[in-house]
């Protein structure tokens, strides 16, 4: 715990009136205590939001330390308001036994710039075959309760059926990564009128509707708890409308490159627009920006996939598939939403704290509660420069782009973890 | 002129017409008893080939040569390539070798685009994947043009495989550019989702070869690979040439002006029979001919030559 006291004055918790929020010993103290000696933050004109939480991170440690770490991965987070993320399995080896996903929890404590949550692999080394020891990684140290084979969809039906049903004993969660991986043999992009002229082959969109929707009758059938994974498509979301309103326990995400790019990208053949699922089409987009706002879709999740140089600068059918995403995400959800605070503070900290289980975050800051919050500069305009980055790799796919919001201050229990804009450690 | 043809759509009809203007200049220098002019002395031609194509790699080869061009043959086998260096890597060595012209031939679609960017010479598409083959729709046009004496108005069929053809994607862009009709005709399996408007939006659709063939001025037959039936995009070679092979009495169903092109390699006995492709329709070997004339004025044209 911190011995020093931080006086933030004058800011705007979720767009409410300018207040002061006084933070000792982790926790947001009653107004009127004393504020002696402490460190003031000027916050006028800035705004509170709770510290944002990350469901769908990719951090490559164990395995590919030359793109990313858990260290510099967590300090991309906290420079993008981040408190916590959930980091995904696929790594080297693969984060399916407690042993793994216990090495990634400790690194993430040791990084101390936020909470590192392991998920764990739902099948052995993703292979889609044996179910991994799922209790084992729920029980262990690093307490997962989250599951996915992310990168691979666990297409098997009656293995997804298991697993949904088998995690139900700790409350776990299964992540799937929708796409039925027979239609996408060799998909290199959103199948339309973009890949017909580029001949790239073709992602069609009901690769992965056709999975979310098998998944949530499952999920129904079983009364399991599914989360959809990056969901991309106009008809996914339908399809999520129809698992909601018949009562399936289904929530989803959206990441910001899908509220904002398109499949027009790829007409560069950079594949620094490469991304699994792929961009889609601007009647996409339209349709989960409506949304996310509308609550189908529960929450924005970066899936932060870093790549070193060499697996980008090449030919895009050689490329890897992701893009960078922390220290961009909040700045594009506020281009996208607008700066409805509340609604920001709900999809991208209260509800995926909520199912992640991570019972320290998602909460405003105020009297009492935890100090774990980030301080938005929303008239803030900047210029993304890839080599700016605190990730070890370089595949923005919004270099040279102009975005609104920029954050100030991040909090962890009551210790800085990003101060003026730069990370303290 | 253009810097780099890396699509056909990076010509409009004039560029595009200048580029057959030229190679019909061109094509008398191939009929003099010495082949060659001085044009492109002292300039570096880099024939970079990923992939096997003699027939295309000896055009590009003969038509720089013919130009005075120094040619360096670069082919991924047994070069650096195969020692798993990059495109990237490749290209700023060929780059500090002062190549002016890059000819590149890969499979992998875009590729070509993402040489254009790293090098300052002219980059020429030899074909890229699945994507395009800019200088083979030259050349179909151009062969039109001398066989039909026009490219507007003329109504094309494109038949077979167009999902997987990257000379269908150039033709199509090409021909309609120049004014011509097109219809592209196979089994809806291979044709591309939204072809339509993602090509040209007078691009016509039809999946029954007969129906088209009384109305067309030129039949052009893609080659289809056996392989495809292991995917299920058509049963078997036996179906897929009595729905959409061209034989001697589907030719018979052609008007009497209408020719038969090909862009090699052929399957015969799949896409066409043997004697469609020796018929006096038939503009096969001439499109090879054809070739080298119209990839000197491609050099010629994007070298700044004069």
């Amino acid at each position: 715990m911190s011995s020093t006291t931080y006086l933030v004055k004058g800011v705007s918790v979720v767009g409410a009136e300018p207040t002061d929020l006084l933070v000792r010993d982790g926790v947001v103290l009653e107004a009127g205590a004393s504020a002696q000696n402490a460190q003031v933050i000027d916050a006028d004109g800035l705004v509170a939001l709770p510290g944002l939480v990350d469901l769908h991170t990719h951090l490559r440690e164990p395995g590919r330390e030359d793109a990313e770490t858990v260290e510099s991965g967590s300090r991309a987070a906290a420079l993008g308001g981040y408190t916590a993320v959930c980091a995904m399995a696929n790594t080297s080896p693969v984060a399916d036994t407690a042993g793994v996903v216990e090495q990634v929890w400790r690194l993430g404590r040791e990084a101390g710039l936020v909470d590192v949550q392991p998920i764990g692999a739902v099948t052995v080394g993703l292979a889609g075959q044996h179910l991994a020891e799922l209790g084992a990684m729920a029980t262990s140290a690093a307490k997962v309760r989250i599951f996915s084979d992310d990168g691979h969809c666990v297409s098997d039906p009656r293995l997804m059926r298991r697993a949904l049903e088998y995690v139900k004993a700790f409350d776990g969660v299964i992540a799937q990564h929708a796409e039925e991986p027979r239609l996408t043999e060799g998909a290199q992009m959103h199948e339309g009128e973009i890949s017909a002229r580029l001949g790239l082959t073709g992602w069609p969109a009901v690769a992965e509707e056709a999975i979310i929707a098998r998944d949530a009758l499952l999920a129904g059938h079983v009364g399991a708890r599914l989360h959809v994974c990056h969901v991309s498509t106009a008809g996914s979301v339908d399809v999520l409308r129809q698992a909601k309103a018949a009562g399936v326990r289904v929530t989803a995400e959206v990441t910001p490159h899908h509220l904002l790019l398109t499949d027009e990208r790829a007409s560069s053949y950079d594949p620094v627009f490469k991304v699994n699922p792929p961009l889609r089409t601007q009647k996409d987009v339209a349709a989960l920006r409506a949304a996310l706002a509308e609550g189908l879709i529960d929450i924005v999740a970066t899936d932060h996939a870093p790549h070193a140089m060499e697996d980008k600068e090449c030919e895009w059918a050689y490329a890897r598939p992701g893009m960078l995403g922390l220290e961009t995400a909040l700045s594009i959800v506020l281009d996208v939403l607008g700066p409805d605070w509340p609604l920001i503070a709900d999809r991208m900290s209260r509800t995926p704290a909520r199912i992640a289980g991570l019972t320290d975050h998602g909460h405003l800051p105020a009297a009492g509660a935890p100090a774990t919050f980030t301080l938005v500069d929303p008239a803030a305009r900047w210029q993304v420069d890839p080599t700016a980055s605190a990730s070890r790799s370089r595949n923005t796919p919004y270099a040279g782009m102009t975005l609104p919001g920029r954050v100030v201050a991040t909090f962890l229990r009551g210790e800085p973890t990003v101060l003026d804009g730069k990370a303290v450690k | 002129m253009i810097k780099h043809l890396l699509s056909a759509a990076d010509l409009d009809a004039q560029h595009a017409t200048l580029v057959l203007d030229t190679a019909a200049e061109l094509a008398n220098v191939s009929s003099r008893e010495v082949k060659k002019l001085p044009t492109l002395r002292g300039r570096t031609v880099v024939n970079l080939f990923y992939e096997d194509s003699t027939r295309t790699r000896i055009s590009f080869e003969a038509a720089a040569k013919r130009l005075s061009a120094d040619v360096i043959n670069f082919s991924a086998k047994g070069s650096s390539v195969s020692k798993g260096e990059s495109l990237k890597d490749t290209a700023l060595t060929l780059q500090a070798m002062g190549a002016d012209a890059v000819v590149v031939r890969h499979p992998a679609s875009g590729a070509p685009h993402r040489l254009a960017s790293w090098v300052d010479g002219s980059v020429v598409n030899a074909g890229d994947g699945t994507h395009e083959h800019p200088t083979q729709a030259l050349l179909d046009a151009y062969t039109m043009r001398s066989r039909l004496g026009r490219v507007a108005g003329l109504h094309v069929a494109i038949v077979g495989d167009v999902l997987h053809s990257r000379v269908a994607r150039s033709n199509v862009l090409l021909l309609t550019t120049l004014g011509a009709k097109v219809t592209v005709i196979g089994p809806p399996t291979l044709i591309p989702v939204d072809v339509g408007p993602a090509l040209s939006p007078d691009l016509r659709v039809s999946y029954d070869l007969d129906a088209v063939l009384p109305d067309v001025d030129v039949v052009m037959m893609l080659r289809v690979q056996r392989e495809r039936m292991n995917d299920s995009f058509f049963p078997s070679t036996r179906e897929y040439a009595r729905r959409y092979g061209l034989d001697a009495a589907r030719m018979r169903r052609l008007p009497e002006h209408a020719i038969v092109m090909h862009p090699g390699p052929m399957v015969r006995g799949m896409e066409i029979t043997p004697e469609v492709a020796d018929s006096a329709r038939s503009t096969i070997v001439e499109q090879v001919a054809n070739g080298v004339s119209v990839r000197m004025a491609v050099l010629y044209l994007l070298l700044g030559g004069k």
